[in-house]
């Protein structure tokens, strides 16, 4: 096992490559499902909401 | 079977989903297998000794930073051409996981040059190019952040898309026209392969699930965007439960 690890002695180079990969991979399957899971539920809120909000924002906080 | 009912966020927003999960599937497979023929199967290199099997991740997504960049010109034309929304979306979708195999292409190239070449980087054809392919792909995602409205953001992307498409064609041929540090194709459809066997199928393989895997992650993402620009539209909300 620590003789296939080492690769020849080119355990940094080979590690460092797979590695990346590996990390890349992960990271951006588990975003990516992430950002539709946000998206989905972001559409159905917005689908949801029965009253729309102001169409203009008032910073005195007036009723128009 | 009518191609263009396709062409609608509505139904291939569920098709992109079964697609997608499919190839997820196939790519966690292949992989398992790719590592298998990569690891264990092919053996250690004449000349290289180890640091070879840097190929079997190399090569795929060296193959895939260019092949995505295709895809997403592709869809830029139709989107360009035919104002279609989808198409467009597709472009967006493509982009990042084109940027990463770009990346990833460097990053493997210098790890397996250093102990080669003797250089972790060099300002070789082939690599510069590669290089100039990621800064082409941060560039269509960084001018797709800086316009608001995406109608104008999907047409000024297809433009600068279909105009870096150019770069590919210098990429590949790159090793053939100068005189390159990089070395020349291992692999072309007009010869044999000049390498074992066990490790072309590794590479084959390999290849395989990176294809696998980047259709799988850019529909997530294409679905992740018809969500994120179409809220609101009456077909999510008429989505069936499984279709989510």
């Amino acid at each position: 096992m620590s003789a296939f690890l080492a690769m020849g002695g080119y355990a940094w180079y080979v590690w460092m490559s797979y590695g990346a990969v590996a990390l890349v991979v992960a990271v951006e399957a588990v975003s990516v499902r992430a950002r539709r899971r946000r998206a989905l539920a972001a559409a159905r809120a917005f689908g949801n909401r029965t009253t729309l909000p102001s169409p203009r924002f008032d910073p005195a906080g007036r009723t128009s | 079977m009518n191609w263009f009912k396709y062409a609608s966020p509505a139904s291939f927003y569920p098709l992109a989903g079964k697609i997608a999960v499919g190839c997820a599937a196939v790519a966690v497979a292949l992989t398992l297998a790719g590592l298998y023929l990569a690891f264990v199967v092919a053996p250690t290199d004449a000349t290289q000794g180890e640091a070879y099997r840097i190929i079997f991740v190399h090569v795929p997504t060296a193959w895939m930073s260019m092949f995505i960049y295709l895809v997403m010109a592709f869809w830029s034309a139709l989107a360009l051409g035919f104002n279609t929304r989808l198409s467009a979306m597709m472009a967006q979708a493509l982009a990042p996981t084109g940027a990463l195999m770009a990346f990833l292409a460097l990053w493997t190239g210098a790890f397996w040059g250093r102990p080669t070449w003797g250089t972790y980087w060099a300002w070789d054809a082939r690599m510069t190019s590669t290089l100039i392919l990621l800064f082409l792909y941060l560039g269509v995602i960084a001018l797709r952040h800086s316009i608001a409205d995406a109608r104008r953001a999907d047409r000024a992307c297809a433009v600068l898309a279909l105009v870096g498409a150019v770069n590919v064609p210098i990429i590949y041929f790159s090793v053939r026209w100068w005189n390159t540090l990089h070395q020349g194709a291992s692999v072309s459809l007009t010869s044999a392969p000049r390498m074992a066997a066990t490790m072309l199928a590794g590479m084959l393989v390999m290849s395989l699930a990176a294809w696998a895997y980047a259709i799988a992650v850019s529909l997530t993402r294409a679905r992740a965007i018809m969500l994120e620009r179409e809220a609101g539209a009456s077909w999510i909300a008429a989505l069936p439960e499984g279709a989510r």
